[in-house]
């Protein structure tokens, strides 16, 4: 396959950024599209211009590491992948392909398609968490019995990978998704019920600080999630933050 | 933690939002109802409207409600709507949005802005009307449904006026589609909202939404035609 | 004497973890204030590590070079954790585990680590579950087990594929809730770059802000390792494209010995290579070999037709398949150990009965499972277990809720349905045994030096089972480490902080700096990668699966080649004060191509064939095990130490010898 590459080029967080063409030949449709950035990448080199820089590190779909809007969209335009799972099949010879970063006031430029998504490691520290002391001596792992119905549910809640696609395709650049499942994750294990108010008082709150916009219910995250987080997870947390906001005693 | 005022928070506003528009789809039903009446019977049209304007708690407590409703509404959602575009200074250049959500999702801010224009001309031809017939005209309160001097009902007459004229009735008909495309992804949405949302009834809730919002429209879409052919 | 001094505590091997903890030092709660700890990496271990030393109230300062600690690569660990819970009532206990461990890494690991390891196994569970890691449950609310490979008993804990992830996102919300307090100081987007020692002492690290490029000097009392193994020196693996050995190459070159390099183990079940612009392998959980069965054809000529497309792998009649491994080995089938899967793969390809264009690849095969279960099936609900169609779609739901999530991997990648035909698999290196030389408190042979996880060599010898890894990795950073180090900082109390404005770490920031200026001045003519692809091209093909004594000496001398023109002609591009993904790679491979070359030359020198490691001049001759590895006790019965002279070549090897006491040394027979 050859292809056109129009990808987003931009020094470093001050500096302004533009859009550059690339060509690309000769790419395996068995390719990864990481692969096919590889390559590009080495032709760069090889010409002395700098390579682009993306993140990326397992190339198994899991890190979420990888981020970048392809085409319009976050990971490109197959279903439940990320960018490292995607493959060059979904393209045809003599494709134009735009990458660009995500974007979001939240996640500032890096350089290139790198971008610094640690608002979302501030969000889980400001009570992402069970407050549970490694001893050796907690109780027994069965001593608790959980319905398989609700362990599966926060298992789902628990598979996001933390990619910020959610973000990155949300009109409003919300992360309502991201914040939703981790806060249903522990809503849904009786292990988190201790917590339960505060964590969704304090994580909507440092959400909200982070420049994130509103959620208006568009169910793009939805879609886009290389996970298939649901929007359940944000009902969830709705309610969850109402009741805490109502409720709750220790505010 | 600073949870002072809920309002404050994106959550707060989203059910803020949630509920005014909640409120505002119940507003709409009862809208319908009387005004549907003005197509089965004339005389129980006005009898409904004579207790809608003449009714203490509707007009002094039910009204300004409605009022604040519909200008909460459209303030939050122009508020949310600044804010969400900040949350994006740098757009992208090429933006598939359609791959994975619907256009009246997306633009619940067009369709309200048009429906917000529509209610000042709405307005402007029957409730400035009325406000001025009651607080500023001649007749005593008991007397204000009646057309000056006899004991015939002036409502059906006048809504039969106004709507019987075509380019009334279409510029209607218009505001309603942008309504109804409003409803498309509002219904829904306050639901989700307020989190109230649960496999058993949120896929019926859905459907009901989606007959909501083209059957209300549709509706008045009738009635104003109706006028239109019986004039 | 050796130098080396493992510090196994005396005692029964019962006793002996419960009387070292009951012995050791202790800081107190007050003191531990006073002390700082450095953990690089954020991994199982590291992660562990650093949320409990943290809550026990050491000021901990952590690094990871990824953009958060929560995408470190035992995240995409899939099949599960071992525990001695023994709640499926099937006889297990901690010894059969600790039986188990020892002798699936084939007799290589040391006895007392292993021990505790299992004895730990099943805090680890009670530990993680409090955390809200949502594993595996069954109707009942309980959890649920799967079996793995090398073993006999269901022991294994599971998040469906994802319980690295799951473990990980435990581990790391336990940091998140000390980084919140102030306890951990998370440096993300850092890559160390050297150790500092200060009187013989690991007392700091010199780091690089992978965004900004600024050089910064980091000092604590004592520095622990857990940065994951070396397994892209084959430059295709299924670690991460970021995972390297640089940190333990560093304390390696500081004085740690690095132990047993050459014990890798190549995982049996990746999906085969698609072509030579391929960057990275994806492994498929073994717990696959739990329902799918593997085979190649029978005969030769339906081979040969597969690869040439003639022919599809479902159109093969039951008789004319080979199940080898339930041929070879009937006792454990599909769940032989990972290395004997692996080699017996190779064996079948090497003879032309390869199932791809390559010819490098064998059918994973879920048909019968898929019927077994659909017939289940419909006898719980009552259907007609003949009606192959319902069978078949009631099967598939069901393989679908164990494994889905690997099967859209599978689609994804190899672009074939593998509901509707058997997958294609072949061996690719996933995980080293082998890393820094630690006692038994996890200290390297540098004082205050730690490793904990994938790079220490400890506890899984030559060959490690699978759901072991995690188990070990959180063993040391929740269990292990929290208690041992404090057996080094006892005497810290009064140290105070270490200053960074002194000589030694002047003279490692100059070298760490001259080193990247190298790069960047350099102006060769090729990239990073094409040296690191020719390095994986001779690890794999003279120092993989198989190895003999011809193959080893070229691969040495090969590597040192390729050293030397790296050196002379590697192109970096861009600046050093900035984010420059090809920097951080240069020296990455720099260390890879000396490791590299010690790992052959272990390879070289243990002239037995265990484990993970297969030497062919080391093989059973006649009899029921013809044709098996030939493990030599006699000889071979220690721990390879190197320790760093300057060229790889240099290396000198210190022995420590394995004390067999509770277990007897017999051939590992899965037959």
């Amino acid at each position: 396959m050859n292809l056109t590459l129009k990808v987003w080029r931009q020094l470093n967080a001050k500096e302004a950024g533009k859009v550059e063409t690339y060509n690309v030949k000769d790419i395996s449709p068995d390719s990864s599209f990481l692969e096919m950035l590889d390559i590009l990448n080495e032709q760069l080199i090889n010409s002395d211009i700098e390579p682009v820089a993306f993140d990326h590190d397992c190339r198994e779909g899991i890190c979420g590491m990888c981020s970048l809007y392809i085409n319009g969209e976050a990971h490109g335009p197959d279903r439940k992948v990320t960018t490292c799972q995607l493959h060059m099949r979904m393209f045809k010879d003599g494709d134009t392909i735009t990458i660009e970063p995500f974007r979001s006031a939240g996640f500032p430029v890096v350089k290139d398609l790198v971008v610094d998504r640690s608002a979302f490691d501030r969000i889980q520290q400001a009570g992402g968490y069970v407050s549970v002391n490694t001893s050796g001596n907690t109780q027994d792992a069965n001593a608790i019995p959980i319905p398989k119905a609700d362990a599966d549910k926060a298992f789902d809640a628990a598979t996001c990978i933390g990619c910020g696609a959610c973000v990155a395709t949300c009109k409003n650049g919300s992360a309502m998704l991201f914040v939703s499942a981790k806060v249903s994750q522990f809503s849904l294990l009786p292990q988190g019920q201790v917590e339960k108010d505060r964590r969704v008082l304090n994580m909507v709150d440092q959400m909200d600080s982070e420049g994130f916009g509103n959620c208006t219910n568009t169910g793009a995250c939805e879609v886009e999630c290389p996970k298939g987080i649901s929007l359940d997870n944000i009902a969830r947390m709705n309610r969850d933050f109402l009741s805490a906001s109502i409720l709750s005693k220790d505010k | 933690m600073s949870n002072s005022g809920i309002g404050k928070t994106s959550i707060g506003r989203k059910v803020v939002m949630a509920l005014s528009g909640l409120f505002l789809l119940v507003f709409l039903l009862q809208h319908l109802i009387i005004n549907f009446l003005s197509v089965i019977n004339p005389d129980a049209f006005n009898a409904a409207s004579q207790f809608m304007g003449t009714n203490p708690f509707v007009q002094f407590l039910a009204q300004p409600i409605l009022i604040a409703g519909v200008l909460v509404h459209f303030a939050m959602g122009v508020i949310l709507t600044i804010k969400n575009k900040k949350a994006r200074p740098v757009a992208y250049v090429v933006d598939n949005q359609a791959a994975n959500s619907s256009w009246v999702s997306r633009n619940m801010i067009i369709t309200g802005i048009m429906i917000f224009l529509f209610l000042v001309i709405h307005m402007g031809q029957f409730w400035i009307h009325e406000i001025s017939l009651k607080f500023f005209g001649e007749q005593s309160w008991d007397k204000v449904g009646f057309v000056k001097g006899t004991e015939d009902f002036r409502y059906w007459a006048e809504l039969h006026k106004t709507m019987g004229d075509p380019i009334n009735a279409s510029l209607y008909t218009l505001a309603f589609i942008f309504l109804g495309l409003h409803l498309a992804h509002g219904f829904a949405s306050t639901f989700q909202s307020v989190g109230f949302r649960d496999k058993k009834y949120t896929p019926g809730l859905e459907k009901f939404g989606k007959a909501y919002s083209v059957l209300v429209p549709l509706l008045f879409i009738v009635i104003a035609w109706f006028h239109v052919i019986t004039e | 004497m050796s130098v080396l001094n493992s510090n196994i505590p005396e005692g029964p091997i019962k006793d002996k973890w419960t009387n070292h903890k009951n012995n050791i030092n202790v800081v107190n709660p007050a003191n531990k204030r006073l002390i700082d700890v450095i953990v690089v990496g954020t991994g199982l271990a590291g992660g562990s590590a650093a949320a409990s030393l943290a809550e026990m109230g050491y000021n901990v300062k952590a690094f990871c070079y990824q953009d958060s600690p929560r995408r470190a690569h035992s995240i995409a660990a899939q099949g599960g954790i071992n525990a001695a819970k023994n709640y499926q009532n099937d006889g297990d206990s901690v010894y059969r585990l600790f039986y188990d461990t020892v002798k699936g890494g084939d007799y290589r690991a040391r006895e007392a680590n292993v021990y505790r390891l299992a004895e730990v196994s099943a805090n680890i569970i009670d530990q993680c579950v409090a955390q809200g890691v949502p594993f595996a449950r069954d109707y009942g609310g309980l959890l649920d087990n799967r079996s793995f490979g090398g073993v006999l008993v269901s022991r294994t804990f599971y998040a469906k594929g994802q319980t690295g992830q799951q473990l990980l996102l435990g581990a790391y919300s336990a940091m998140n809730r000390q980084i919140n307090k102030g306890k951990i100081k998370m440096y993300n987007r850092h890559e160390m770059m050297d150790l500092v020692k200060v009187n013989g002492e690991a007392r700091g690290i010199i780091a690089r802000n992978l965004v900004t490029g600024e050089i910064e000097r980091h000092s604590a009392h004592a520095v622990v390792l857990c940065t994951g193994g070396y397994g892209n020196v084959f430059f295709l693996s299924t670690n991460a494209m970021g995972s390297n050995v640089s940190a333990a190459w560093k304390a390696h070159k500081r004085g740690a010995f690095f132990a047993n390099p050459c014990y890798t183990q190549i995982h049996p079940t990746c999906i085969p290579r698609s072509g030579e612009d391929q960057a990275k392998l994806t492994l498929m959980s073994e717990s696959l070999r739990n329902d799918g069965r593997i085979w190649v054809p029978g005969k030769l000529e339906d081979a040969q037709a597969i690869r040439e497309g003639k022919l599809k792998p479902t159109q093969i009649k039951e008789e004319d398949r080979d199940y080898y491994l339930e041929r070879r080995y009937p006792a454990f089938g599909n769940l032989v150990p990972r290395d004997v899967a692996s080699r017996a793969a190779k064996e079948r390809c090497d003879a032309g009965f390869g199932v791809n264009q390559t010819g490098e690849a064998v059918y994973l095969d879920f048909a019968s499972a898929i019927e077994r279960y659909g017939k289940t099936e419909a006898n719980i609900k009552g259907l007609d277990a003949n009606d192959s169609k319902l069978v078949n779609e009631l099967g598939t739901k069901v393989v679908e809720a164990k494994y889905g999530n690997l099967f859209q991997m599978y689609e994804k990648i190899a672009d074939e349905n593998p509901y509707k035909t058997p997958m294609k698999i072949y061996p690719a290196v996933h995980y080293t045994m082998g890393g820094i030389w630690v006692d038994y408190n996890l200290m390297t042979t540098v004082p205050g030096c730690y490793a904990a996880g994938e790079a220490n060599f400890s506890e899984h010898g030559a060959n490690r089972l699978g759901a072991s890894a995690l188990m070990q990795g959180l063993a040391d950073g929740y269990f292990v480490l929290p208690y041992t180090i404090g057996n080094f900082l006892a005497k810290d109390i009064r140290t105070g902080e270490i200053p960074t404005d002194t000589e030694e770490f002047d003279q490692a920031e100059k070298e760490v700096k001259e080193r990247l200026d190298f790069f960047i001045n350099n102006k060769g003519s090729k990239s990073v990668d094409h040296f690191h692809k020719r390095l994986g091209k001779v690890m794999w093909n003279k120092v993989g699966m198989s190895r003999n004594e011809q193959g080893l000496k070229e691969a040495v001398d090969e590597i040192k080649q390729i050293r030397e023109e790296f050196w002379k002609d590697v192109k970096v591009p861009g600046v050093s004060h900035g984010l420059n993904p090809e920097l951080e790679k240069a020296g990455r491979v720099a260390d890879f191509l000396e490791l590299g070359e010690l790992f052959a030359k272990d390879a070289l020198h243990r002239n037995e064939s265990c484990g993970g490691h297969f030497r062919e001049e080391s093989v059973e001759v006649g009899g029921e095990q013809d044709g098996e590895a030939l493990r030599d006790d006699v000889n071979f019965r220690y721990v390879a130490a190197w320790e760093y002279k300057g060229e790889p070549s240099d290396a000198v090897l210190h022995k420590e010898q394995l004390e067999f006491n509770d277990i007897e040394l017999k051939q590992r027979s899965y037959k």
